[in-house]
């Protein structure tokens, strides 16, 4: 690898490679747009049983054309796939064997007569085989003008068909029953879904091959789920996520001439459906634990605001200076708690610090006289009308004045008429 | 009472080929609030599915304003059990409720502010419309329900067919969703609910549908719902039934089609 294949690459000058740049990416778009419904109608592994149902079409195709005719290899291509599925429900319908059942059986199936039909096709002594092997592993960087032409033309109508009928997938994808309820022809839409599938899987082989057909499908709409919860940004994310790795995969196999095109473009699916995982904001991993961490802080904090309010609550002094042990003293905490909460509360300008010594803020004093309320306020909700004895209250109150927000706050004490002392006979601060 | 706006003729209908209806006939009067009770497996949500057209009987048939259904989609709304869709799918309320708008508009038609409004009005009178931006996996059940409602009151229809709209509801929503019913019922509508609820028959229906396998008894609420009607339902010969379906089922005898 050196630089300048990398400017080479970018410059988009080289056309052959064009051809297969731009090859990659529709196709990586296609079969993400085209898979998310298949995701959301929780038929993941449709794409695999497909994918490999597809290979005695191809076989067929290349026997009656006698060459790598796309034409003929994605007809009968299509036709093999809608086969497989028609196979499929028609078990699943007749018999008592369950969806998993019925999948596995028909993939092996379909794919071992592909097996069978390619050995024939190897053994014919036909110069044109060599290659037909490749629809087993992909092989995108064979890609010709003429192969782009109409796989890009198969992709571009297949595209516009999910724009056209977007409403009406996304509706069988949810509730089919209510599109029959209305008088919609729902039945048409899943078969032009299903249709759209199996081509997308037909031309989506040409990149990365029977095998890893599924991951085309299925990666992008996984990843894309996690950074939306909306229909249409779903299929738009998941379809960048196609062409991104379309075009890496066609770039690691120019600048690393023995790379194949297709895992790699596998490989960035899965690393932006992890990073997908791990990083999305509100549904991602990292996102759970930063949340569980921040409230782990704020608790810490509070508790600690509290403390000294309480220290002060006896005298009504609260402008007292204290060290960490008379902190601690006061309310255990270890003493990493104590010193990242005390540092935190002073970035916040809820408490000062002199010499080790650290006070309140006149804006810490109203939030550890907030705490203090709402922890009184709620015990005496509990005693009043969840008839729950006063030495038993004590623990709840300690978690749930952490959440109970200003709106909550003003009704509850609106509820218990402002009462003025709590149940352990305390008195309940107001501003 | 207005003329019939159900008819159902000698309908039977089989379920993974053990019949589940057996020679159902009725009619339901228009502009009243009809109740479909019955213990469990009895064929209630069959017998709402067949109606709407979904599930196909073996034999007899459902007329709706005296003519075949097809004709009157617009007109009817359905509301499936709440456990029939997967509630993680990427949408949020009011895109639910707009869905409403596909039985007057099609699928293909834009949908414009205007059917946002439409919808939106009908989130509100579910007391949903805080909720319209909400994604629908984070809705408690009874939220769920009354996004499920909205959705057919946008359709505006004049025959509701409601699939047990009160499972898993808690009490207060139970009672806003029955005025919100009984007021439709007040404006010309007719609704037809799969109900479990034998304490509250009296206070919500005027009209009921007894059934086991078979039909028991139909009529108004204060004629039928009697103690003999329940004990024949819920205890009564009619099981027999039951044991004779087992049996067609287990034998593969054919169901007669119709």
């Amino acid at each position: 690898m050196d630089l300048q294949d990398i400017t080479t690459f970018f410059s988009f000058s080289n056309h052959s490679l064009n051809v297969v740049i731009l090859g990659t990416v529709l196709l990586g778009i296609t079969t993400a747009v085209v898979g998310c419904f298949s995701f959301l109608q929780k038929r993941a592994l449709i794409g695999d049983a497909i994918s490999h149902s597809i290979l005695p079409g191809v076989c067929v195709g290349f026997m009656l054309s006698g060459s790598k005719n796309p034409v003929y290899l994605i007809s009968f291509s299509v036709l093999s796939g809608l086969l497989s599925v028609y196979f499929m429900d028609f078990i699943k319908r007749k018999s008592k064997l369950k969806n998993d059942t019925a999948l596995a059986v028909t993939l092996t199936f379909f794919f071992g007569v592909g097996l069978m039909l390619l050995s024939v096709i190897q053994n014919s002594g036909n110069a044109a085989q060599s290659g037909v092997d490749q629809f087993l592993f992909g092989q995108a960087a064979a890609m010709l003008e003429s192969d782009l032409i109409i796989y890009g033309t198969v992709c571009l109508i297949t595209l516009s068909i999910v724009i056209i009928f977007f409403k009406a997938f996304s509706l069988v994808s949810f509730d089919v029953n209510f599109g029959k309820s209305i008088g919609l022809p729902v039945r048409l839409y899943q078969f032009l879904l299903t249709t759209i599938t199996v081509i997308a899987v037909a031309v989506g082989i040409q990149t990365v091959g029977v095998v890893l057909m599924a991951a085309m499908l299925i990666t992008p709409a996984s990843g894309a789920r996690f950074w939306t919860n909306n229909m249409r940004k779903m299929v738009l994310i998941a379809g960048v996520f196609g062409g991104l790795s379309g075009v890496f995969g066609a770039f690691i196999s120019f600048i690393l001439p023995n790379m194949p095109t297709g895992p790699w473009v596998i490989v960035c699916l899965s690393a932006l459906t992890t990073i997908s995982i791990l990083f999305a904001p509100n549904r991602g991993i990292l996102y759970g634990i930063k949340t569980k961490k921040n409230w782990n802080d704020k608790l810490n904090k509070e508790n600690i605001l509290k403390a000294f309010y309480h220290i002060g609550e006896p005298e009504q002094d609260f402008e007292k200076s204290l060290s960490q042990n008379d902190v601690i003293f006061k309310r255990y905490f270890t003493s990493k708690q104590l010193s990242r909460g005390l540092k935190q509360l002073k970035k916040e300008n809820k408490l000062t610090e002199i010499n080790g010594k650290w006070t309140l803020t006149l804006s810490g004093l109203k939030e550890g006289k907030r705490l203090a309320k709402i922890h009184r306020l709620w015990e005496i909700y509990l005693t009043k009308y969840l008839n729950i004895a006063p030495d038993h209250v004590h623990d709840d109150a300690e978690s749930i004045e952490h959440v109970i927000t200003p709106e909550l706050e003003k009704e509850l004490e609106k509820m218990l008429g402002y009462p003025e002392k709590d149940p352990h006979e305390k008195e309940i601060p107001y501003e | 009472m207005g003329k019939p706006i159900v008819e159902v003729h000698d309908l039977t209908v089989s379920y993974d080929k053990k019949p589940v209806l057996w020679d159902i006939d009725f009619e339901l009067p228009s502009g009243q609030l009809i109740g479909i009770i019955g213990p469990n497996g009895a064929g209630k949500s069959t017998l709402l599915k067949t109606i709407m057209g979904l599930v196909e009987p073996n034999s007899g048939f459902v007329k709706t304003w005296g003519e075949k259904i097809e004709s009157f989609k617009k007109r009817i709304a359905y509301v499936p059990q709440r456990e029939s869709v997967d509630w993680d799918f990427p949408a949020s309320v009011l895109d639910i409720a707009v869905m409403g708008r596909y039985s007057h508009k099609g699928v293909f038609a834009r949908i414009n502010n205007d059917d946002r409004d439409k919808a939106f009005e009908s989130l509100k009178k579910v007391r949903m419309h805080d909720f319209s931006n909400r994604q629908i996996s984070q809705l408690s059940g009874g939220q769920q329900q009354r996004t499920f409602l909205a959705r057919a009151l946008t359709q505006d229809a004049d025959l509701y067919l409601m699939d047990e709209p009160f499972a898993g509801v808690d009490i207060t929503t139970e009672k806003e969703i029955i005025s919100l019913l009984k007021e439709l019922v007040s404006k010309g509508k007719t609704i037809v609910v799969v109900h479990h609820d034998l304490q509250t028959v009296n206070d919500y229906f005027d009209h009921i549908l007894m059934i086991n396998t078979a039909l028991v008894a139909e009529g108004p609420t204060s004629e039928v719902f009697n103690e003999t009607n329940l004990k024949d339902t819920y205890q009564g010969k009619v099981s027999f039934l039951n044991t004779i379906g087992d049996v067609i089922k287990e034998q593969n005898f054919p169901v007669r089609k119709g």
